[in-house]
């Protein structure tokens, strides 16, 4: 057990960030239907208790290592040998933080919003933070492919309970485009186990070298779980529609946290585990991700509805993720992980500034709005700097994360880093276009005499506002968590990777 | 020579459970409230199955074996009647069909399976689905005032008529090719002769499959299933769609894996489309149902398709994972019939799956029960439902099938999109019918039971892996 620091906490640190929210959403269970304020109150205080007892892991880090962290390891069903085996290492980290803001923000925001069956939505809330927190930390297969489906349940339930009007359809697109890649996936983690001699550790699974048709199979079967979550051209049809239909606090946590989990997938299993197949696979990565960031950006231009522009400029930026991950280069993969935090807090962002004013106006079209600025100011300078960070502007974490990507991907193929690039710049056109439509031009009067935001709006935007220039003006606090696993992560892929091919080119001559 | 008793320990619940029967026809007579005789019949059940645990040993030479396997087969049988039993008491008598015999009937039907379960000897064997069979036919057709339960009985009755035919067909061929019934001796007779690729063996496989495909609603042995899920009362669709599945898969594996042990490339490249056929049309042909009895007949014939990758396997692993299956099965079908059941009330019918629009606003607890229910019938974690496949899944990989499981999993998704049309009407859309709920203290109980059982085994199944394991051992 070398590759594991047992936790050094006092407490259980990992165990109590997941479990915490399922405990709040018990005694939801259990609190009166009548007693709607208390269901509130619950929820923010369950959510603000794990984000709190979350900072130790920010704080106690250890970057000097690649090993899994604040582990900790139970036998929990012997006959198939699993455990319950959970620790986090500097990929994963950031991501439960990450993962422990967003509910407090989605709890906030969704405060008076949502007026109908208020106990099951929090409930639905607070589960899926306790899923998500899962995912992320899970060492054993088992466990992760549990928490990985498991959060469908409440995710389908917040889009098509609580959405928009068509939001039964983009449920349902949802879970089913999801449920697919994840039981391709399901086969796949068997297959490793059986291979594996009946092991669902990670750990372990990493340490073994399969054969190459075997990797390139699997390689496949999770592509189908991961690129559906990315989402990667062209499976990332769910994703318009589940955004854009969901309410608020559902897209926030579609946007922030839960499509994070493919590229943390590719991550954490694609890459290190079959090496090779990654390898020879970075082509056509390279090339899906540069097809989704162009695809997503034009998109953008050609949209009419405030959530659904958002929602495709998530394609378009998660293409730069996946671009950044199968550059395999040192600046690819952190650049990648920033970026998919960057994402998160600036996506997250938009789509709680666009629920702030749909709350007022319950609209989505762009072409009802326009002079915002002068009827809410606050509120547009907010935007402002969120949009300024989605185009990654200097001096912003957009800027920082997408740098690092090109960067990354120039290396790789120098085709790849100057196509994607043309998608930064089809990106400013489509966000400051939004911005002019919605903010300036005449006061519509649609949007006429609405109060600015309030302090609780305020408060859900402000954490985030402080994030976009803490990376943007100091990522190494960021960063730093990152190098030791991510050039672990290269050393692994690189090694085995190269001296695999090399060994089946030479085995190639032999035969000629 | 001396005539000497048979010790009757391995058979005494067989033999309890006869009398039990007989007594619960005669109390009958005596008892006005039938209540009562559910009562004693729930009782007398738990303790006989107490008895289970003292009975392993053979009787009879071979042909009556109580072992590991048939024990848990029983296991299931006794669960599926005691949550059965519990869930009818209230609904037979909004059915007005409150009478003793109905209990009896039940009893008898769960003897019979016990008996198949526990067969050694392919005339046993026939004899304990013949009593199953015979009484399933009664119940099916219990609502005597209604059309569709007529329709139902006979339906059921002709075509079950038909395929007991073909399983003797079956019988009669292998006992010329073998010169026995035993189901051991076979499986000597057929490897010292050589008779694996017998083309009469061959015709015998497949009668076989035929008449086992029928009592689990394979297809396209099917056929019957939808109608008489349908029509018949919906505490005997539940009843149905565990106990008579299960029992025919425990003597397809006494059968295929003992018996028919050296034909195995015979009858799993025979049971491999049907399997896939028996996913494909449960499965498919479910989404487009509107009544919900019937989309649960289709979506039983698509858990026999899952079970069915564990007999393929066709191995140990792969019998304890369709026994875990089975037993998972049990909890969460019983589980989803119970809550239809509150739905029925003095002139509604509820089973239609627009009854249940707005359910989660009027009534949150069936609701959120029933979403469990479906989620588990769907296999998505933590919930029971996605141990068995996971089970499943994993022997058939271990056993070469990968490319079947593939195939599997996808139909798996595709099933996804009718179980969640029941959680779309229950939370997605505003009530229209004034739906109100007929509540029991003993359907509570059942709900209860399985509601625990489905997310206790779904986040610890080691005790039930484990349970099974041991169950096979020495089989």
């Amino acid at each position: 057990m070398e590759q594991v620091i047992m936790n050094q906490l006092s407490y259980p640190i990992l165990s109590t960030v997941i479990f915490l929210p399922v405990l709040g959403a018990l005694v939801i269970l259990l609190n009166r239907r009548a007693w709607e304020l208390a269901t509130k109150w619950i929820a923010l205080g369950t959510s603000l208790a794990t984000f709190f007892l979350s900072i130790p892991l920010f704080l106690n880090f250890d970057k000097s290592t690649h090993k899994m962290q604040f582990a900790e390891r139970f036998s929990w069903i012997p006959q198939w040998n699993i455990n319950y085996f959970i620790g986090v290492d500097g990929i994963s980290v950031l991501f439960i933080l990450l993962s422990t803001l967003t509910a407090i923000l989605c709890v906030l925001i969704s405060w008076e919003s949502i007026k109908t069956k208020v106990k099951e939505f929090y409930i639905a809330i607070l589960l899926t933070t306790a899923f998500m927190i899962g995912v992320f930390c899970s060492l054993d297969f088992f466990l992760f492919y549990l928490f990985w489906e498991a959060m469908l349940i409440p995710m389908f339930l917040i889009i098509g309970v609580w959405g928009g009007p068509n939001r039964v359809y983009a449920a349902i697109k949802f879970f089913l485009y999801t449920l697919v890649g994840s039981v391709l996936m399901l086969v796949g983690i068997i297959v490793l186990y059986l291979y594996a001699g009946r092991t669902f550790d990670i750990l372990e699974l990493m340490t073994i070298n399969y054969p190459y048709t075997m990797q390139m199979w699997l390689f496949w079967a999770f592509f189908a779980a991961f690129a559906v979550k990315v989402p990667m051209w062209p499976v990332h049809t769910w994703l318009p529609d589940a955004h854009t239909e969901a309410p608020t606090a559902g897209s926030v946590i579609l946007a922030a946290v839960l499509i994070k989990m493919g590229a943390y997938g590719f991550l954490r299993f694609s890459l290190p585990l079959f090496p090779q197949a990654a390898m020879a696979m970075v082509p056509v990565m390279l090339t899906l991700s540069v097809i989704a960031i162009i695809y997503g950006a034009v998109i953008c231009l050609a949209q009419t509805d405030l959530k659904r522009l958002i929602a495709y400029s998530s394609v378009s930026h998660m293409g730069f993720v996946t671009l950044g991950i199968f550059a395999l280069n040192t600046q690819g993969l952190e650049g990648g992980i920033l970026q998919m935090l960057n994402h998160g807090i600036v996506t997250g962002a938009l789509f709680l500034s666009v629920g702030i004013v749909y709350d007022r106006t319950h609209t989505r079209k762009i072409a009802d709005y326009g002079g915002l600025a002068t009827v809410m100011p606050v509120y547009a300078a907010f935007f402002m700097v969120f949009t300024l960070s989605a185009i990654g502007l200097p001096a912003t974490n957009g800027f920082i994360g997408e740098f690092l990507i090109l960067l990354g991907g120039f290396t790789r193929s120098k085709l790849a880093g100057v196509l994607a690039s043309t998608g930064i710049i089809i990106g400013a056109a489509y966000m400051l276009w939004l911005y002019q439509r919605v903010f300036f031009l005449e006061v519509n009067e649609k949007v006429a005499g609405l109060h600015d935001m309030d302090v609780r709006e305020s408060l859900t935007l402000i954490p985030l506002l402080l994030l976009v220039f803490w990376i943007g003006v100091y990522p190494n606090s960021f960063l730093s968590f990152m190098h030791a696993s991510v050039a672990h992560l290269l050393e692994r892929v690189n090694m085995v990777g190269m001296q695999e091919a090399s060994a089946a080119k030479s085995v190639l001559e032999v035969i000629r | 020579m001396n005539f000497q008793l048979a010790d009757l320990a391995p058979i005494m619940p067989e033999l309890l459970m006869t009398a039990l029967a007989l007594g619960v026809l005669l109390l009958d007579l005596f008892i006005k409230k039938k209540e009562v005789i559910a009562v004693i019949s729930l009782a007398a059940v738990a303790l006989i199955g107490l008895s289970l645990f003292g009975s392993a040993g053979e009787v009879f030479g071979t042909m009556f074996i109580a072992d590991g396997y048939s024990t848990f087969f029983k296991v299931i049988f006794f669960l599926n009647v005691i949550l059965c039993i519990l869930i009818s008491i209230k609904y037979i008598a909004v059915e007005k069909i409150n009478y003793g015999e109905y209990y009896s009937l039940m009893l008898f039907a769960t003897l019979g399976m016990m008996i198949m379960a526990s067969a050694g000897d392919l005339i046993v064997l026939y004899l304990g689905l013949e009593l199953m069979a015979l009484s399933t036919y009664v119940l099916a057709g219990f609502i005597k005032h209604d059309r569709k339960s007529n329709e139902a009985a006979l339906k059921y009755l002709l075509l079950g008529a038909f395929s007991s035919v073909f399983l003797l067909y079956g019988i009669s061929i292998l006992y010329g090719l073998t010169g026995t019934t035993d189901i051991r001796t076979i499986a000597a007779v057929i490897n010292e002769r050589a008779l694996a690729d017998n083309m009469s063996l061959l015709l015998s496989v497949i009668f076989l499959i035929v008449a086992f495909g029928f009592k689990i609603a394979a297809a396209p042995f099917h056929m019957w299933a939808p109608d008489v899920y349908e029509g018949a009362p919906t505490s005997i669709t539940a009843f149905m769609s565990v106990g008579p599945k299960a029992a025919g898969f425990a003597v397809l594996g006494r059968v295929f894996l003992v018996a028919l042990a050296s034909a195995k490339v015979d009858w799993a490249t025979m049971l491999i489309p049907v399997a896939i056929l028996t996913m494909a049309v449960g499965n498919i042909v479910a989404l487009s149902q509107t009544n919900i009895k019937r989309m649960l007949a289709y979506s039983s014939i698509a858990h026999a398709g899952y079970a069915l990758l564990g007999i393929i396997a066709a191995n140990n692993e792969g019998l304890a994972s369709m026994m875990t299956y089975l037993m998972i099965y049990a909890f969460m079908n019983i589980g989803a019939f119970a809550v239809i059941i509150m739905l029925r009330s003095e002139g509604f019918k509820g089973d239609n799956i627009s009854d249940y629009e707005g359910l989660a606003k009027t009534h949150p607890l069936a609701a959120m029960l029933m979403l469990i229910f479906m989620f588990s019938l769907t296999g998505i974690p933590p919930t029971a439902g996605f141990i068995g496949k996971l089970y499943i899944f994993m022997s058939a990989i271990n056993a070469g099938y990968t490319w079947l499981v593939v195939v599997a999993v996808i139909f798996s998704a595709i099933s996804a999109y009718f179980y969640l049309r029941i959680v779309i009407y229950m939370y997605m859309r505003e009530p229209k019918t004034d739906v109100s709920l007929t509540t029991s203290f003993s359907n509570g109980v059942a709900l209860a039971v399985t509601t625990v059982a489905v997310l206790v085994i779904g986040v610890l199944p080691a005790t039930l892996i484990e349970i099974s394991k041991a169950a096979i051992k020495g089989f």
